[in-house]
């Protein structure tokens, strides 16, 4: 789950880590009053999940409440890459002296946390990486152990940080891991972290990923989920409890399986074909999954062509055709679908799918002959 | 011969009162698996279908001589019950539960490889293990996978596996072990664990592996591949067209900052001369092809 910057940044705050006053507008009014209630100058930033949103013109300076009216009228409903602004974060301007980043996540190959830390804030860490990789100074976290005051503090010195900005950094690096671990993040980034001419670190921005995973143990997480971009597919698919991911093609996908979901996405296209979407129902393959897979794919007006793909496991081929004829009873499809049925009993099942089949319902043994037929359908 | 289970390992069902662990808990009992205990705090001295509950692992280890624990327990209590099962005394740990915090995996990964370094964990979120026709621990259709050999298996994905399984079967190729490790960011049981097992199994002459997108997994396994596996091997990568930062139905399914991707995955078990398919039915007739020249 992505947080925008400003819970990223509430988040944060409940671990005591200093971030700056601010507010959330949804509209030009709110901007303003908010803008009022803060005193100028302000920072307007766009909420949006996903990077660049300063090139994009997506985050300005107001000094006075007219820019505040100007640059919130100008964002709000901004595209960023796809992202439409809906909200802007009103935030008490800071004064920079420098700008540094540092940043949480799993390191899936040690197995371990990583942490980094570099000087050079303010740019994209990837970038830093690429160009001046000595400028990153790493530490590995040990999950079990978590982050001692004398291993933070070793790793803020390999950063080469000012000696004013060393204290500052210590502690809002150990309020940062605390922060990723108590709150079961998959990534806490500060980009910039800063330093004010004051001699102040302070956190300036936030990007916060959380795993869904955890929601279990934290309740007020359901509030971030609310807040996920998601198209309208993807939220009628969400609210079924179905893995979707939306694409832009135009062959609707249902399968078993993760795997076996992106292997259907993926052949699709080796055979010319745009798929429309990744949909995983899971292991067995019910009516009722099915029926909710085939209204969420159906109401996507780009769907041409539908490409059933199931393997059957544990789940018996005829449990999975009389699942797939149920369910196309429910529901009213307009597409042609092409069903690919292999694996435990797909004889018996392929038996029951027969009298059904016509030039709505087409079947085909193998996945490759399957999406092809599909592929054919949808042009 | 197998890896890791085989028609001697008995077998402890964390969870087999529970629908998830009694269902699969019956069905690998049925395919001939020595499932010999459950485990359940509080219903301790009562029985699923004869087979005896215990209150811990530890006292079920006592009382049978079990080797090995299949988790079917709801995600919030995995981490608890990986380690019960460590301390309890158990060698090998499937965890079939998908849905645990990435932070809970991270911990209990790193407290085996300190406290129990001689415990090996299988998952989470795995379809478990098959000794095809010796034993089978996890949500497999035994019946899918043809005994014997040449072939051992390792996968990321459940169906994908199946399917491999299935497809080897029809070409009537035995497969001598075949390991789901899942695909969750923190994985008890690598790709390089199953593929040093198999290099060392005298029975395993080729090797099937399936990855996926996200992390650096398959790339790591090219590495060993050429430099310590002698035995042919083929492969398939599933994920070569998805959009980067979505989460393709498993935890550890997602491209991001351009690390992850198939074609890097691909290209590096190519460089290590693993001969890899385009879609799982060319990686199945790479695989026959192989089984051919033996």
């Amino acid at each position: 789950m992505d947080l925008f910057e400003y819970q990223g940044k509430q988040f944060f705050a409940k671990y005591g880590m200093p971030t700056s006053p601010g507010k959330i507008a949804f509209t030009v009014d709110e901007a303003v009053q908010a803008a009022e209630e803060l005193g100028t100058p302000v920072m307007v930033k766009a909420q949006v999940h996903t990077g660049g949103r300063g090139k994009a013109g997506g985050v300005k300076f107001a000094a006075t409440i007219e820019d505040v009216t100007e640059h919130a009228s100008n964002i709000l409903g901004l595209d960023i890459k796809g992202h439409i602004v809906g909200r802007v974060w009103i935030e008490k301007a800071s004064d920079i002296a420098e700008e540094y980043y540092a940043s949480f996540t799993l390191d899936r190959s040690a197995k371990k946390h990583l942490g980094m830390l570099s000087k050079e804030g303010g740019v994209e860490i990837e970038t830093v990486a690429e160009e001046n990789p000595d400028a990153i100074a790493k530490i590995w976290v040990d999950p079990v152990d978590g982050l001692s005051e004398d291993q933070c503090k070793a790793w803020v010195k390999a950063a080469n940080l000012p000696a004013e900005a060393f204290d500052g950094t210590v502690d809002i690096l150990l309020k940062l891991y605390e922060a990723y671990t108590d709150g079961d993040a998959d990534l806490v980034e500060i980009n910039p972290l800063i330093l004010t001419p004051e001699g102040k670190v302070h956190v300036l921005d936030a990007k916060v990923t959380l795993d869904g995973n955890s929601v279990f143990r934290h309740e007020n997480y359901e509030q971030y989920d609310e807040t996920q971009t998601r198209d309208e597919r993807e939220t009628a698919a969400h609210s079924k409890g179905l893995q979707y991911v939306g694409l832009d093609g135009s062959v609707g996908v249902i399968a078993n399986g993760a795997g076996l979901a992106m292997s259907t996405v993926d052949v699709i296209n080796q055979v010319g074909g745009k798929p429309a979407n990744f949909l995983d129902i899971g292991g067995g393959a019910n009516a009722d999954v099915m029926a909710g897979a085939l209204e969420v794919i159906n109401n996507d007006p780009n769907v041409k062509a539908i490409f059933i793909n199931i393997f059957g496991g544990i789940t018996r081929g005829e449990e999975v055709a009389n699942g797939i004829l149920e369910a196309m009873k429910r529901v009213d499809i307009e597409s042609p679908i092409v069903i690919r049925l292999d694996g435990t009993n797909a004889d018996e099942g392929r038996a029951i799918l027969e009298p059904n089949l016509s030039e709505k319902l087409l079947m085909e043994t193998t996945m490759l002959d399957a999406a092809t037929t599909a592929v054919q359908l949808a042009q | 011969m197998s890896i890791f289970v085989d028609e001697t390992t008995k077998v402890i069902y964390q969870g087999l009162t529970g629908s998830q662990g009694s269902y699969y808990g019956r069905l690998n009992r049925e395919y001939g698996t020595q499932v010999v205990a459950g485990t359940h705090p509080k219903k301790a001295g009562t029985d699923v279908d004869g087979v005896p509950i215990y209150a811990n692992v530890a006292e079920a280890v006592e009382a049978t001589g079990a080797t090995a624990s299949c988790i079917f327990i709801p995600a919030a209590g995995v981490r608890g019950a990986v380690m019960e099962a460590a301390e309890g005394g158990v060698k090998f740990i499937v965890a079939v539960t998908e849905g645990v915090p990435a932070h809970d995996e991270a911990i209990f990964y790193n407290q085996l490889k300190r406290d129990y370094p001689d415990v090996q964990l299988l998952g989470p979120n795995c379809p478990g293990i098959i000794s095809p026709g010796k034993c089978n621990i996890g949500i497999t259709a035994g019946h899918i996978a043809k005994p014997g050999g040449p072939v051992g298996i390792v996968s990321r994905s459940g169906t994908l596996t199946y399917q491999a399984l299935y497809e080897l079967k029809q070409k009537d190729i035995g497969v001598t072990t075949c390991v789901g490790i899942g695909g969750d960011p923190v994985p008890g049981t690598s790709f390089i664990d199953c593929l040093e097992a198999f290099e060392a199994d005298p029975e395993t002459k080729a090797i099937m592996m399936i990855g996926e997108i996200g992390g650096s997994a398959e790339e790591e396994a090219a590495e060993y591949i050429k430099d310590h596996v002698t035995k042919p091997v083929s492969s398939y990568i599933a994920g070569v067209t998805a959009p980067p930062g979505k989460k393709m139905g498993h935890a550890g399914a997602i491209v991001s900052g351009g690390k992850g991707t198939a074609k890097a995955k691909m290209e590096a078990l190519e460089a290590a001369g693993v001969r890899v398919g385009n879609n799982p039915t060319e990686a199945g007739e790479l695989m026959a092809e192989i089984v051919a020249t033996l």
